[in-house]
């Protein structure tokens, strides 16, 4: 129902966005600057935006476009508005929500986001925008041998997409290493060190797109889970089990031809450079009864180490991962229910915990999390500050008669900023919690009593 | 035995009674945990896993029978093992362990308890061994109960195999002792508190129980841990209980003569049928039994019902099971049974005819018989042997064949004689295995022979093949493992008997003056003991007849009873000197003790390794390789799902299981031609390997490689056995070929072929740069052809330690270059010959 009531507000919104649009010409950017860290196989882009109204009227929201490449690469996007002076900066995060526009210019995509307070005419405002895209390096040669580094491309333009006309603006591209290969030249645009920089451009229209190709070294691991089910287990009796199954890929450039142990193991630092065979989860604190294993038994290449704030396994696959290369594993733990789990005032109660993947700086490209609620429990719903598609299941677990509900979340395209906490709230009643307990010690009763029967019925026709 | 002795409810003895069901329930109860607790060192040192090969097959059969259903399981035919002949599973596999483990499964997950098939698996052997422990009991107590039994019974009056009735004479017999009021609290405190502490202390002083004593044994004795301990998911883990089982209810068919046990007896043949291919063993050794029987004059309409009905029902189940199927009839293997069925039923007529003519008759009809029969047996047997010798094995299997001639499979058939399980055991793996138990065996023996009864000259029968066999093959040390631990049960129970009678002997004869009330009670006990026994006397043939269930308890009791008479006498006759039997009694328990701190070392240390994961203990805490998953699990998610991976046949199954890629050989080694072939391509020069693999579709070549950490049982240590396999279907590969004056070695001494095979290349290559000299930690040498390119394989994947390395068939050439060339010219030429008309 809430999902529902939650479209509607979006279809809604879509259309205020819409009869919106016709002031779209109404705000101008002053000045844009936009930084793209390229590092990681994470995109990040920083945009910071001074936006002015030079119409009549308030404006209530703007447009963030985006060209059609990246609008299905785009995992997140996130928008502040910025007050004060430099020591007294306040930060106000922004409503952002995913729009059409019918009459964008090759289908670029766009997002609405809403101003905390309408801008009147002639006000300006700063706003910070993060998005972040994901698979937007392309490996380039696509298939590399054991002792060649990893280069990819980078496509996008050199000034911002943007409705709005755009007085002032830069953009820079921050690479990993300084080996860059090419980019594409702009003037004015030029390198040092790390970093690329396009810019400044002067005066440039509305929907102005210059594309541009950088070219650049990166061995960052390209850490790819494929597909990542997290199954967290309520149990009354005291803690919450969570089962990660994990379908890991290297993403990055394919590996060609042979795998050396001898270069590997002796050239480490030229040989398999863009390969990886260690990763990071981090788990929550209080974490007990940490398993890591595959299908066909434990993997022994683990440490945990745990913290008061957090907890952080350290494992590495069962062989090193090459471009192309699979591998599956299963991460298991426990952690103490009373952190997770609490009593909301409508007398429900709730699972509070994190949505996402615990692997650092690893892309997911199909989350699915199911949260187990225990036998018994009525009108399951969860909150989540992103959407995600919702669905209801039932499980079968020990000795389990009606089954439990298990609510699943699913979404695509999930980097390490969308772990965020998530809430599933339910009703349960506690006497459910002895149902199983009285099963056992009733069989366990049927049984004496039926061999007491046994013992005691004599059958016998013929008599003694 | 409450209804014999109709004691009025309520009274002390009925008390004691129910109390010595529920403690000897107990009792069994922690026996069966024990031998279930002992196996699961495997999962606490190491990890809940399948082991070894074989169990890597079963439990890949089980998940498709848990996933497929039992229908698809009959026919299924696996296309992912030698390829590209398949093989037809549900018609060549002994179905008995997978539907049991199946079976489990489905029960639990029906009932909602969601273990996955893995888990069941690796739980299956130690259940079964809780099971068999308990058979085990139940065999002996079979065993005693009819015959030397009595012996003790003589000494003790009390000692009746029936538990319940034992731990009230236990409790009797303790009353007489002087210690009346120290026992009495302890026997109430037990009831509160602890039963496990009587049962120490049963133990200690009066509590000879032989079954017991032998299923102590059993549960824990090592040669049988080794096969079943968790996660070693193998046919034996269930058939030794199938065996036992069987025994038992032949036994027991033995001793009452019913029906009902027979057909039971013929349903546990059935299922040992299925389960293991040692079920021959079964049906050779009850005819022997039968045979010997009759032989000695002791043929009984008991005999008759326990063999006739498992012949016939048994061979007809058997004929049921695919993998045996018309074998059952046909087959060597099998024909003891049936000339043995012929005789039972010949001796019968006699009785027979015997019982209705006079014996003058008698004698006329005999001298006629035996002139007609001879010359037809004559007759019969002559057709029966040359049938049988048309044949070229004379009908028998090869597997079988060397348990007769244990010469015989290192002569013509390689492939047995090259798996270790089938060469003969050494002296020390005796003692490893059996240990104490060695010793023990031959004063069981005697003690069977006194006085000796159909049941145990069954055992010493047992015993007696089981030695043979495990000195034939060290994988039948198994089943010498429940013989050897009846045996010594037996042995320590008499000993027990013995020491403890003197000991009670010399107490209560001085207790006497002490406390005339305790003797009353133990007179009263007897007088007692001595009505029952006369009503029982009445009672014995009624008793035969009642229903199974109940007659179980009773008429093994009628046959003690009589012995209560002459316990007086026989107790003076065999009485030791106290301190002699003290001192003995410590030393046995002594022996004991030591036996069970060898089995715990044996389980925790020797046994529990799964083989896949190999640990190593050094300065700096544990180390562990997992070599052998690492690449299993790299060729799952990194190759094509229909590649081809060929290595030498031990790793076939894992392959298959773990990886899920189809193989050419496995650990079924039922073509010698096939697994010849790889032989051949692994110990053939570069080219001509490559031409073998590339003609069975290989993409993968595996090699194991122990060279870099010391791993013996790696490719190269069984590189002779490829060569002789090989050397066996492909005449031009030579044994000597390989060997250097008769020494096998790869260091610069080996002979070229040796250092240009492909096995060598495989497992050398680059090995030289790891440490510069290429020094091998198995072989303790450096190798011999250090610096070398592979021409027609590219290695693909090495894992962390080296033991497996993996090798792609580099595709296939293009054709020669100067060809290419010329054709290029050509069509240049040709597309200028074209070119013209157009201008």
């Amino acid at each position: 129902m809430a999902a529902r009531i939650w479209i509607l507000a979006v279809v809604v919104a879509v259309f205020l966005s819409l009869s919106a649009f016709s002031s779209a010409q109404d705000l101008q950017i002053v000045n844009a600057e936009r930084r793209i860290d390229l590092s990681s196989q994470i995109v990040k882009a920083f945009l910071t935006l001074k936006v002015e109204n030079i119409g009549k009227d308030p404006v209530a929201e703007m447009l963030l476009a985006f060209p059609p490449t990246q609008i299905k690469h785009l995992a997140m996007v996130q928008a502040l508005a910025i007050t004060g002076k430099k020591k007294k900066k306040t930060y106000l995060p922004l409503d952002v929500k995913p729009s059409e526009q019918p009459d964008a210019p090759n289908d670029a995509g766009f997002f609405i986001v809403s101003f905390a307070t309408p801008l009147g005419p002639g006000e300006t405002v700063k706003l910070e925008v993060l998005y972040i895209l994901t698979h937007s390096l392309e490996p380039f040669p696509v298939e590399i041998t054991q002792s060649e580094s990893q280069l990819v491309y980078y496509h996008d333009s050199a000034v911002i997409l943007s409705p709005y006309h755009i007085k002032q603006q830069t953009t820079f591209f921050k690479t990993p290493s300084t080996r860059v290969e090419s980019f594409t030249s702009i003037e004015p645009a030029n390198r040092a060190g790390k970093e690329i920089k396009y810019g400044p451009y002067e005066d440039r229209t509305p929907y102005s797109y210059t594309p541009v190709i950088v070219h650049f070294e990166n061995n960052s691991p390209f850490a790819v889970v494929e597909e990542l089910v997290r199954e967290i287990e309520i149990s009354h009796w005291g803690s919450l089990q969570i089962t990660e199954n994990y379908r890991l890929t290297h993403g990055g450039a394919r590996h060609k031809g042979v795998f050396s142990r001898v270069d590997y193991q002796s050239r480490r630092s030229i040989s398999g450079a863009s390969s990886f065979n260690a990763l990071l989860a981090v788990l929550p604190p209080r974490v007990n009864s940490v398993y890591y294993r595959d299908d066909i038994g434990n993997i022994s290449t683990s440490h945990l180490r745990t913290g008061f704030r957090k907890s952080e396994l350290e494992f590495e696959p069962r062989y090193p991962l090459f471009g192309g290369w699979k591998a599956t594993f299963i991460i298991g733990y426990r952690v103490p229910l009373e952190d997770y789990l609490f009593e909301a005032p409508d007398d429900r109660r709730y699972l509070n915990f994190t949505f996402g993947c615990p692997l650092v700086e690893t892309i997911v490209n199909k989350l699915t999390v199911k949260v187990v609620l225990p036998e018994g429990s009525k009108d399951p719903s969860a909150v989540l500050p992103f959407t995600v598609n919702q669905d209801l299941q039932v499980k079968y677990s020990y000795l389990d008669i009606v089954g439990r509900t298990v609510v699943v979340l699913q979404k695509d395209n999930v980097v390490p900023t969308h772990n965020v906490p998530f809430q599933v709230y339910y009703t349960f009643k506690p006497i459910y919690m002895l149902a199983e307990p009285f099963m056992l010690v009733s069989a366990f009763f049927f049984v004496f009593v039926a061999s007491l029967a046994y013992v005691h019925i004599d059958l016998n026709i013929a008599k003694k | 035995m409450a209804a014999l002795e109709s004691p009025p409810p309520g009274t002390p003895s009925a008390m004691r009674h129910a109390f010595g069901s529920v403690l000897s329930a107990l009792i069994l109860l922690l026996i069966g945990v024990l031998a279930f607790s002992i196996r699961l060192f495997s999962v606490i040192k190491y990890e809940s896993v399948i082991h070894e090969f074989d169990p890597y097959f079963n439990y890949r059969v089980t998940q498709f029978l848990s996933k497929n259903g039992i229908y698809e399981f009959w026919n299924w035919f696996d296309d992912r093992t030698w390829y590209p002949l398949g093989r037809v599973i549900g018609g060549t596999v002994y179905p008995g362990l997978t539907l049991t483990a199946g079976t489990i499964w489905w029960v639990l997950n029906s009932l909602n308890i969601p273990l996955s098939v893995e888990t069941v698996c690796v739980f299956t052997a130690p259940v079964f061994s809780a099971f068999a422990s308990w058979a085990t009991y139940l065999l002996t107590k079979e065993v005693k109960g009819s015959g030397a039994g009595l012996a003790a019974a003589a000494l003790l009056a009390m000692v009746i195999c029936s538990i319940g009735i034992r731990l009230i004479f236990l409790l009797v017999n303790i009353m007489a002792m002087t210690l009346i009021g120290y026992w009495m609290s302890c026997t109430l405190f037990s009831i509160g508190v602890s039963f496990s502490g009587i049962f120490h202390k049963c133990l200690l002083i009066g509590f000879q129980n032989v079954s017991f004593l032998s299923k102590w044994l059993s549960l824990q004795v090592p040669s049988y841990i080794s096969r079943s301990v968790a996660g070693s998911y193998d046919n034996e883990a269930v058939a030794i209980f199938a065996l036992i089982f069987t025994f038992y209810l032949y036994i027991k068919t033995l001793n009452t003569g019913s029906l009902f046990y027979a057909t039971l007896n013929a349903i546990a043949y059935f299922y040992m049928v299925c389960s293991w291919g040692g079920y021959t063993f079964i049906i050779n050794l009850i005819p022997m039994h039968v045979l010997l029987c009759i032989v000695t004059g002791r043929y009984s309409p008991r005999l008759y019902i326990a063999y006739a009905p498992l012949v016939v029902l048994g061979t007809l189940l058997a004929a049921l099971v695919p993998v045996v199927g018309f074998n059952a009839v046909l087959t060597s293997e099998h024909f003891a049974s049936f000339l043995v069925f012929i005789i039972i039923h010949v001796i019968a007529l006699v009785y027979y005819i015997k019982g209705i003519l006079s014996p003058k008759m008698f004698k006329v009809a005999v001298t006629l018989v035996v002139s007609i029969g001879l010359v037809v047996c004559f007759i019969v047997v002559a057709v029966l042997v040359a049938l049988v010798a048309s044949s070229p094995t004379k009908g028998w299997s090869g597997r079988s064949l060397s348990l007769l001639d244990p010469t015989y499979a290192s002569k013509y058939i390689p492939i047995i004689a090259s798996v270790s399980e089938h060469q003969p055991p050494t002296w020390p793996s005796y003692f490893m295995d059996i240990n104490v138990l060695a010793f023990l065996v031959p004063a069981g023996i005697v003690a069977c022979f006194s006085p000796l009864s159909d049941a145990s000259s069954f055992v010493v029968l047992y015993i007696v093949m089981s030695v043979y066999f495990s000195g034939v093959m060290v994988r039948l040390m198994l089943v010498l493992a429940p013989a050897a631990c009846i045996m010594s049960g037996i042995a320590l129970s008499q000993a027990f008997d013995v020491f403890t009678a003197s000991i009670k002997y010399h107490l209560s004869g001085s207790s006497n003056s002490k406390d005339d009330a305790e003797d009353k009670t133990s007179t009263n006990n007897a007088s007692k003991d001595d009505g029952s026994a006369g009503k029982t006397d009445k009672g014995e043939e009624s008793a035969k007849e009642r229903s199974s269930r109940k007659g179980k308890k009773k008429e093994r009791e009628p046959a003690d009873k009589p012995s209560v008479k002459s316990k007086i006498v026989k107790k003076k006759a065999l009485v030791l000197p106290f301190e002699a039997s003290i001192v003995a009694l410590l030393l046995l328990i002594m022996l004991g003790a030591f036996y069970v701190i060898h089995c715990v070392w044996a389980a925790a240390e020797a046994y529990s390794a799964p083989s896949i994961v190999l640990t190593s203990q050094s300065r700096d805490g544990l180390h562990v390789f997992d070599d052998f998953r690492e690449s299993y699990a790299w060729l799952s998610h990194n190759t094509d799902v229909d590649d081809k991976v060929a290595s030498w046949w031990d790793y076939g199954y894992q392959t298959t299981a773990m990886a899920n890629r189809t193989v050419i050989v496995d650990n079924n080694t039922w073509n010698n031609t096939h697994i010849a072939t790889v032989g051949t391509a692994m110990s053939s020069p570069e080219k001509a390997a490559w031409e073998i693999f590339n003609s069975l579709d290989v993409k993968y070549v595996l090699v194991v490689f122990g060279g870099l950490i010391g791993y013996p049982s790696d490719d190269i240590n069984k590189f002779l056995w490829m060569v002789r396999i090989g050397g066996g279907v492909f005449p031009h590969i030579k044994e000597a070929d390989y060997l250097r004056d008769g020494q096998y070695r790869i260091d610069s001494e080996a002979t070229p072929t040796m250092l240009n095979c492909l096995m060598y290349k495989l497992s050398y290559y680059r090995f030289v740069e790891t440490d510069g000299k290429g020094f091998d930690r198995v072989r303790r040498t450096e190798i011999g052809k250090k610096n070398f390119k592979l021409t027609h394989f590219d290695e693909v994947f090495t894992s962390h330690h080296w033991m497996v390395r993996i090798y792609k068939l580099k595709p296939q050439k293009n054709r020669i270059r100067g060809r290419a060339k010329k054709l290029k010219l050509k069509t240049s030429s040709s597309k200028s010959a074209k070119k013209n008309p157009w201008i």
